[in-house]
């Protein structure tokens, strides 16, 4: 029969265990997992990537939900252990369900550290810890007002440097002189400081918090002399402590962390302890590496194939902003039996100090130039003697040996089995191996194959510079990034191929250009259909199939698989007949929400797909037509109410929104794309930060463009002033015809802008009157293709099998 | 197996996907450029998109809502995800489709 293994805790150590147990000993067990937080495993260590919107949680996720089903897992998600019954071999969740184990696995983690002074329990008080945390911050972070960071170390300054990208004022509170202190000597310190500062960011160190304060949620901290800082957002990030309250409970040895022997077993036989709860040799962590390692242990341990013990090593710390470059490994305070040997180059802001101890190293510490720091670290490891290279040791690898200042020969001399990846423990022979043995390209690749460079990516050079060794002159990193993994040529290429070779089909263009797929995926495809009916508006014939859903069917996939429609409401206007008509088709078809956009309209969410035509259907009998609000096309002009009412207004913004709109509608573009008009600059419309936006003033109209409120936060640039609607229009017209001819798909108008350079936007659409005149005239010769309501198409069948179900098997039938 | 006909060939648009519904769950059937047709379950283990909906390409389709890609033969997540669909047995006969249910539609008596 198989054992029963159950394991408390779903974080990073027990993640990684579970893939050792299940290669080593597939079938041994049945496994439970509780896990606390209501999900499933993820990466952990880039929860500070997403908070600065880097990444999305679902690329940190490291076991979807897809991986527990298919190997046959458990996973009680949400439900919290709260006791332990080591005489009856059980456990028991907050929800009241008791699981039976044979062997049982805590890990617990960590629980961050709050301070004990009055106010800690505000609204507005949070610490850094999990998703949960993250998102509490993004949405405090959406008042772009002001947040203390309480803690100057490694969670703390990821937090700070996330909320500043967020667009909030942030302080640093530290207690001690300078950041980091536990990783950093104060001369690094000090460049770190520097470099936090540079960003914007506020730093206060020996700051002593003396309490927060509040009333009925955050409003500031008040420090030791008496200064208040304000707050609407207040992180605690001093320390965290090992999670050992149901280990103590259950009656194990529990020190700082719960004890175990160095298989990760505690003092009763059948149950481990894992990650950051245990302490092992002396020792708690709080850094992955050790972690994995701890991991690779236990699951020898269960699986009861090896005889692996767990060893302490000392783990680098890098701190994962943007930027920033520091290094830092073992003991490297001063003392008397100690050398030390620095480098510093004040322009550079370069700091390297490698601290000896009876001719080996024992301590790294480097700031702005991190790429030695693995050899350093190596060279510890394996308490090489450095007296014969004393001299040249600080200017790292590459001066050694005679060999010349080259950064790839530096890496080639690494030894077989120097670690790379600190968090993955991958050493340069397993990815050398790897690149070799799987024939791999890219760094994708490497990193889908190795997890080298997949967690923190901070040795992402490192491994481009394997990536070099490996695959010689083949291997080319500076080159154009490909379009998707189906062609070498980046997007500016196929876009000027598709003009000179008179490309007119998807096929055409994967033939030509030597796709190496047989048809393309679902990252090219989309992008060339866009390129073609761009480019030959009357030729091509839109290849329904290589759109996304929400493109082939006219509406916004929800979550749960529902849609939803958001018909035009020009320039936002609406009356009462249409209001009237939405409601109708709201409860004829009992449409769950309808909410007024963030552009100026109405969205009717949860209809079901086989619905979506008739609801068309009767929008349309309105006057209604798409609203496109799923296309990358025209979604919305904004307006405000202008002259015609208001007290300021200079001119009539809303009815030149509308012509602008009735004008653009309905054509594709290579990312979304929504305009606004002012009519003042009191600017009520938000045109300032729209793709093209107009301020209306006395001596006309101020032209707008290259503005972002989404993922980025960006002013527009001005385009220029010009006297007449019409001139306006036209100038609108051909900044758009441009931005679809030239840009890369999915790039949004500042983006490009900005790539392309503003100025050169000006010169084509505003100096160039023949130039204008000719974007003007190619934007109308398309319209007449694109112009074309897609619902009403749909109301008159095209399109019906994307609708409704195949075959509708039922019981009935199948029993005959 | 019990076999059942759902439809023609000519039904699903090359490089495309039609649902079926059945009193076992929804159902992905999928026709591929080179006329290959597989079937799996309308149901992305990641959060459960409809990968009918997906973009087709190869023999495999990208899902409309976070895009994991999958195998149309092994119902396998490629790429670096993980995860799998359950994929059904699907014969083409004379231009006609039928899914193979390894048990009967019919309730429980
Ligand atoms: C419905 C709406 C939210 C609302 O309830 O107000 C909305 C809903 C969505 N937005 Fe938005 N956005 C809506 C206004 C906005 C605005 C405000 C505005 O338009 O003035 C912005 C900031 C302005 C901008 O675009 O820069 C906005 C910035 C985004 C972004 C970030 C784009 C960027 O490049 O920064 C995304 C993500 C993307 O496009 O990749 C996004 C994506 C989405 C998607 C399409 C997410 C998705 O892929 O499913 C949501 C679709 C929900 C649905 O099915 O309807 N939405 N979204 C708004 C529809 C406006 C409309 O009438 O068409
Ligand atoms: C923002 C951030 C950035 C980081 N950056 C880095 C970095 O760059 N490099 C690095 O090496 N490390 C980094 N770390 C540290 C690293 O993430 C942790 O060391 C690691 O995740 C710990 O793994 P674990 O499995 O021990 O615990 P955790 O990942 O914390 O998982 C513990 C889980 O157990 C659950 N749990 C607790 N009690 C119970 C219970 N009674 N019943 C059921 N479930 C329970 C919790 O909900 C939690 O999900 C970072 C940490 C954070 C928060
Ligand atoms: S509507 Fe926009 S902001 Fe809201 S959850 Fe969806 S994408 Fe995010
Ligand atoms: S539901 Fe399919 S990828 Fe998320």
């Amino acid at each position: 029969m198989t054992e029963k293994l159950v394991i408390i805790g779903n974080g990073m150590a027990p993640g990684r265990m579970l893939e050792h147990l299940l290669e080593a000993a597939p079938d041994r067990y049945g496994i439970t997992i509780f896990n606390a937080e209501p999900r499933v495993n993820y990466d952990r260590i880039m929860l500070s990537p997403v908070l600065s919107g880097e990444k999305s949680f679902e690329e940190i996720v490291i076991h979807g939900d897809g991986w527990y089903v298919a190997n046959n897992i458990m996973l009680y998600k949400g439900h919290k252990i709260v006791a332990i019954d080591r005489e009856a071999k059980t456990v028991t969740s907050d929800h009241g369900v008791t699981e039976p184990y044979d062997k049982l696995m805590i890990a617990t983690g960590s629980v961050p550290f709050i301070i004990p002074v009055p106010g800690n329990d505000l609204p507005g008080v949070l610490t850094y810890r999990d998703l949960d945390d993250v998102n509490a911050m993004l949405l405090a972070a959406q008042s772009r007002q002001t947040a203390v960071v309480i803690g100057g170390g490694l969670l703390g300054l990821e937090a700070a440097a996330g909320l500043k990208e967020r667009g909030m004022e942030v302080t640093v509170l530290h207690v001690m002189p300078t950041l980091m202190e536990r990783q950093l000597d104060p001369a690094a310190g000090y460049l770190l400081q520097r470099a936090v500062e540079a960003r914007g960011i506020k730093v206060v160190t020996r700051a002593n918090t003396k309490q927060i304060v509040g009333n009925g949620k955050v409003e500031g901290v008040e420090l030791d002399d008496g200064t208040i800082i304000p707050a609407t957002l207040v992180v605690m990030a001093v320390g965290i402590r090992p999670n050992v309250t149901l280990a103590k409970e259950a009656g194990l040895t529990v020190n700082r962390g719960i004890v175990t022997d160095d298989r990760m077993r505690t003092l009763d036989p059948d149950i481990f302890a894992l990650g950051e709860c245990a302490e092992v040799g002396g020792h708690v962590y709080g850094l992955v590496a050790p972690l994995y390692q701890m991991a690779r242990v236990a699951a020898a341990a269960l699986a009861e194939t090896g005889e692996d013990l767990f060893a302490h090593a000392d783990t680098p710390t890098k701190l994962k902003v943007t930027g920033i470059d520091l290094y830092s490994v073992g003991d490297f305070a001063d003392g008397d039996d100690r050398e030390e040997i620095v480098l510093r180059d004040a322009a550079a802001g370069v700091y390297k100090r490698v601290v000896l101890k009876d001719d080996r190293i024992i301590g790294t510490v480097l700031f702005g130039e991190t790429t030695d720091g693995a050899w350093f670290t190596d060279l510890q490891k394996k308490q090489t003697d450095v007296s014969q290279m004393r001299d040249t040791l600080i200017f790292g690898q590459a001066f050694q040996g005679g060999a010349s200042a080259d950064p790839l020969a530096a890496v080639a001399a690494l030894a077989d089995d120097a670690e790379i990846c600190g968090c993955n423990g991958v050493c340069k022979s397993k990815i050398v191996s790897t690149i070799t043995s799987r024939g791999l390209t890219t760094l994708d690749d490497v990193r889908a194959h190795t997890k080298a460079s997949a967690s923190c990516g901070t040795c992402t050079g490192l491994v481009e510079k394997l990536m070099q060794l490996s695959l010689g002159d083949s291997y080319n990193p500076a080159a154009v990034q490909p379009m998707c993994s189906c062609t070498e040529l980046g997007h500016d290429e196929v876009r000027r191929l598709i003009k000179a070779k008179g490309l007119k089909t998807i096929p055409a263009v994967m033939q030509e250009l030597e796709w190496k797929t047989s048809c393309g995926c679902a990252k090219c495809r989309p992008a060339l259909n866009y390129y073609l009916v761009a480019d030959w508006p009357d030729e091509y014939a839109d290849d329904y199939q290589s759109r996304f859903i929400n493109e082939r069917v006219h509406a916004n996939i929800q979550k749960d698989g529902t849609y939803s429609v958001v018909p035009r409401m020009w320039g936002g206007v609406t009356s009462s007949k249409e209001l009237r008509a939405i409601a109708n088709v709201v409860d004829k078809f009992a449409i769950p929400t309808v909410k007024v956009t963030g552009g100026q309209r109405i969205d009717m969410l949860g209809i079901k797909k086989e619905d979506l035509p008739a609801v068309w259907a009767d929008l349309g009998q309105a006057g209604f037509v798409s609203g496109h609000a799923y296309a990358k096309g025209l979604r919305t002009v904004k307006t405000c109410v202008g002259s015609d009412w208001c007290r300021f207004g200079t001119r009539d913004s809303t009815g030149l929104g509308i012509r602008i709109e009735k004008f653009m509608w309905g054509s594709w573009t290579p990312a979304k794309v929504k305009m606004a008009v002012s009519g003042c600059p009191r600017n009520c419309a938000e045109a300032t930060c729209k793709d093209v936006g107009v301020i209306c003033v006395d001596s006309g109209f101020e032209i707008h463009f290259a503005g972002a409120a989404g993922l980025d936060i960006k002013g527009t640039e001005v385009l220029g002033l010009v006297k007449t609607e019409d001139e306006a229009l036209e100038a609108i017209v051909a900044l758009t015809q441009m931005y679809r001819e030239q840009a890369r798909y999915l790039e949004r108008i500042y983006k490009w802008a900005k790539r392309i350079g503003y100025d050169e936007v000006r010169r084509q659409v505003l100096d160039d009157v023949e130039r204008r005149k000719a974007y003007y005239d190619r934007f109308v010769y398309s319209q007449q293709f694109a112009q074309v309501d897609p619902w009403s198409q749909r109301v008159s069948g095209k399109d019906k099998h994307e609708f409704q179900p195949m075959a509708a098997l039922s019981l009935q039938q199948a029993a005959e | 197996m019990n076999w059942h006909e759902i439809g023609s060939i000519e039904d699903i648009p090359a490089r495309g996907a039609r649902c079926v519904t059945t009193p076992q769950g929804r159902i992905g059937v999928f026709r591929t450029a080179d006329n290959e047709i597989y079937a799996m379950e309308d149901h992305c283990p990641h959060r459960g998109g409809p990968l009918s909906q997906g973009i087709v390409h190869g023999a495999s389709v990208t899902c409309p809502l976070h895009n994991w890609v999958f195998s149309l033969e092994t119902g396998m997540a490629l790429g670096a995800d993980e995860g799998s669909v359950k994929t059904m047995p699907v014969q083409v006969v004379d231009g006609r489709i039928l899914l193979g249910f390894e048990r009967p539609l019919m309730a429980a008596e």
